[in-house]
């Protein structure tokens, strides 16, 4: 991206260089290849500069801060601090990769990891096949579609939090509404929230809920792309509904729902509030994902251990990138074109 | 460069009328003019939203009239997470309130920190030995005062007295009772005995304490909660909950303790006074006599609860440290610690307010009085505060069934002793 721009941007700033120097007195030395480069890029460079900046302060500081942490032994109570008249310095130290060992050794990171790709598999899978199949409904002529997808975005238009927070009240074991139900069909309540295993399942539902709208919009978009002629003639050979479906839309949905495959991992490995607010990671530490487990060594635990909060979340960064090019190369070897 | 040595002349005037102005208050102390104290306080409180604060607030807003030029900004922030926003705020030196009402065992670590302003000389502390000696220790910090103890308080059994006339029971005094009572209660009303929480390790320890066992041992610098009383305190509570004595819940904890017992769906719950304001606005006690108070149950060793509070500290970065000091004086003025007494039975830190009228009325706070004298006392240090989390899950993790209390207290006492270096 970056490269077609720079040069056909270096084009013309050539050209100004060109018009410019020709004004000019004299033979100049010949410069050297850094100097010439940016003389002739050097309108590119101050265009891209205000993004490259941007970009630098964003994300390019913290990460390269995190990653500093990570090596080190930093918490709340040796990092810099100047409070009134209470002015501490900083007395962390460098550790190395102490961290690193100590979360790949122990049992806390890979239990969590454990849990956490169970997570991630399940919400996608689930996901993915109730929007396809929703995706599919809606796309032909019923009565009431568009009150249909309306329905069934609005998932999606509600604030996180706020559906979050209506889970938790129908969840709840004495008061909730789910329990309510069950109790006037005579079933006993469940413990949705309180029983480790059902409190797995709950989060997972939470999380399929708020996933379904986005790979459903997004494969009803994909299924409007396939041309109607290759159904007529799949049905002119006299294949079968699931047969149309298996070769015919599926192979048509490839390019949309391998990109929405790769989004929806990488929010799913990374979904923080719905964990964080349906259990805060909990009973125990049973649902407790990386992110949220990293988010509990800065903010949740005292002393605040920094530098345990940044290995995790480096390791997270480092997996989400191991699995995305990984995914990209298998899709290579099967032919896709990114 | 002109213009750098007018700024710096200019700065080095202002300072030197600022320290002037410093040590004029110092020195003024208590005899500081009321009208002299200026600008804003902001006081972050962690009382319970719908019955405390709105008393709070008031007396809080009473300051302004005392100090007309004062601008008190109250804040209501939720108990639970009032010690992470401070944490927040003052580590990033914006945002933090001039007055925190901290829980007595955020104080040493927040002091250890350096978020806290020391008190010693200041308008805060005025006539130090009015006040309880268990109620002054937590805001002692490495030989210097950071906070004013504003109330203190224990736990007890809160029982619907209606429902236990409907068992025919008495509140009981030890486990073995209190499973008979539950079990009754059970038969004859239909309703759960005790609500315990779950999601809370707080509301666990007069359990450990019953055991005889205690979290750590600050003199001899030992864990203790892994030890055979840990282990038996964990099996007590998991057996109180998998024998139908006690339901619990691992989210939302208060709120469905409170409701249940507020409905009447428990008859009983174990608490401290600060739960009491809540309680009353309950249907079931809409009539207030029907609030049963009575010690928690006693363990195979004896009976414990833990001795909590909350003390009013200064934050250090304070654009206003005089009228911060003048403010945690006056809201923990023996007038002041009447008032909460009377009207939201809480327990007053100084010795003159037990004398006042409100606080003899008050039946809780009688009652609360001589349980508070003889409850546990935690080490004050600064890992006091961080001793919960640990045990919070393991406690979770034992009443939820995913571990056993023998690995719970071991995995406690593990968490300890990286979190105390060198401890045995």
């Amino acid at each position: 991206m970056a490269v077609h721009t720079s040069q056909s941007v270096a084009k013309a700033a050539g050209d100004d260089v060109a018009r410019g120097r020709s004004r000019g007195t004299g033979n100049p030395p010949p410069p050297g290849k850094l100097r010439r480069a940016l003389s002739v890029h050097w309108y590119a460079w101050t265009m891209v500069a205000p993004v490259v900046i941007v970009i630098g302060v964003i994300i390019g500081y913290p990460l390269v801060r995190g990653i500093w942490l990570s090596l080190t032994d930093a918490n709340e109570r040796n990092v810099a601090r100047s409070i009134g008249v209470n002015d501490m310095p900083a007395t962390y130290e460098f550790v190395g990769l102490d961290n690193y060992v100590d979360a790949l050794t122990g049992g806390q990171f890979l239990g969590t990891l454990g849990w956490t790709l169970v997570w991630t598999v399940s919400c996608v899978a689930i996901t993915f096949c109730l929007g396809m199949a929703l995706a599919n409904i809606l796309n032909r002529r019923i009565a009431g579609r568009s009150a249909y997808r309306m329905a069934l975005i609005l998932p999606w238009a509600i604030p996180g939090f706020v559906s979050v927070f209506a889970w938790r009240f129908l969840y709840n074991e004495e008061r909730g509404l789910l329990n309510k139900i069950l109790g006037g069909a005579g079933i006993d309540g469940i413990p949705w929230l309180n029983d480790p295993t059902w409190a797995k399942f709950s989060v997972i539902a939470v999380n399929v809920w708020l996933g379904i709208p986005f790979i459903m919009v997004a494969l009803l978009g994909g299924l409007q792309s396939i041309p109607s002629e290759q159904y007529e003639a799949a049905e002119m050979d006299g294949a079968t509904a699931w047969q149309r479906f298996r070769h015919v839309t599926l192979p048509g949905l490839r390019p949309v729902s391998t990109t929405v495959v790769l989004l929806s991992t990488i929010w799913t490995f990374n979904m923080f509030p719905v964990i964080f607010l349906l259990t805060r990671g909990g009973p125990g530490e049973s649902t407790q994902i990386l992110v949220t487990q990293a988010y509990k060594f800065s903010f949740e635990i005292s002393p605040r251990d920094f530098a345990q909060s940044s290995t995790w979340g480096v390791l997270i960064l480092v997996l989400l990138m191991l699995f995305a090019v990984v995914y990209r190369r298998v899709l290579r070897t099967q032919g896709d074109n990114w | 460069m002109r213009r750098g040595i007018t700024a710096t002349a200019l700065v080095a005037a202002l300072a030197l009328a600022a320290t002037a102005c410093g040590s004029d208050d110092e020195s003024g102390g208590g005899s500081k003019s009321s009208g002299e104290l200026s600008g804003t306080v902001t006081w972050w409180d962690t009382s319970n939203v719908g019955s405390e604060d709105k008393v709070f607030k008031k007396i809080a807003e009473g300051f302004e009239k005392k100090h007309p030029k004062v601008d008190v900004k109250y804040v209501s922030v939720p108990f639970g997470d009032a010690q992470n926003k401070f944490k927040n705020a003052a580590q990033a030196g914006s945002g933090a309130p001039d007055v925190i009402r901290s829980e007595v065992a955020w104080t040493p670590e927040f002091a250890d920190l350096g978020y806290l302003a020391p008190l010693d000389g200041t308008a805060a502390l005025k006539d130090q030995d009015d006040f309880l000696k268990q109620a002054v220790a937590s805001t002692k910090y490495d030989g210097k005062t950071y906070a004013v103890p504003q109330v203190i308080d224990s736990m007890g059994v809160f029982y619907n007295k209606k429902l236990f006339k409907d068992a025919g029971v008495e509140p009981p005094a030890n486990i073995d009772e209190l499973k008979t009572v539950s079990k009754k209660i059970k038969d004859k009303t239909g309703k759960t005995g005790l609500y315990l929480r779950g999601d809370d390790s707080y509301y666990f320890l007069s359990f450990l304490y019953g055991e005889g066992g205690d979290l750590v041992d600050a003199s001899s610098q030992t864990v203790t909660v892994d030890n055979a009383a840990g282990a038996k305190a964990f099996g007590v509570v998991k057996d109180l909950v998998d024998s139908g004595a006690a339901k619990t819940d691992a989210t939302d904890g208060w709120e469905n303790m409170m409701q249940s017992f507020k409905n009447g769906d428990v008859a009983m719950m174990i608490n401290g006074p600060w739960a009491v304001a809540d309680t009353l606005t309950g249907k079931e006690f809409s009539d207030k006599a029907n609030l049963g108070i009575s010690t928690v149950p006693a363990g195979s060793a004896g009976q414990g609860a833990p001795q909590g509070g909350h003390n009013l500290a200064v934050y250090a970065g304070s654009k206003n440290l005089e009228a911060s000091y003048a403010f945690v004086d006056y809201m923990t003025s023996v007038e002041a610690q009447a008032q909460t007494a009377g009207e939201l039975n809480l327990l007053p830190t100084r010795t003159s307010a037990y004398a006042k009228q409100q606080a003899v009325d008050s039946e809780i706070v009688q009652f609360f009085k001589p349980v508070v004298e003889t409850a546990v006392e935690r080490p004050w240090i600064p890992e006091t505060g961080s001793l919960f989390a640990p045990l919070n899950t393991e406690y979770t993790n034992v009443l939820t069934g995913q571990t056993t209390p023998e690995k719970a207290a071991k995995a406690t006492g593990d968490s300890y002793r990286k979190l105390l270096k060198g401890w045995k």
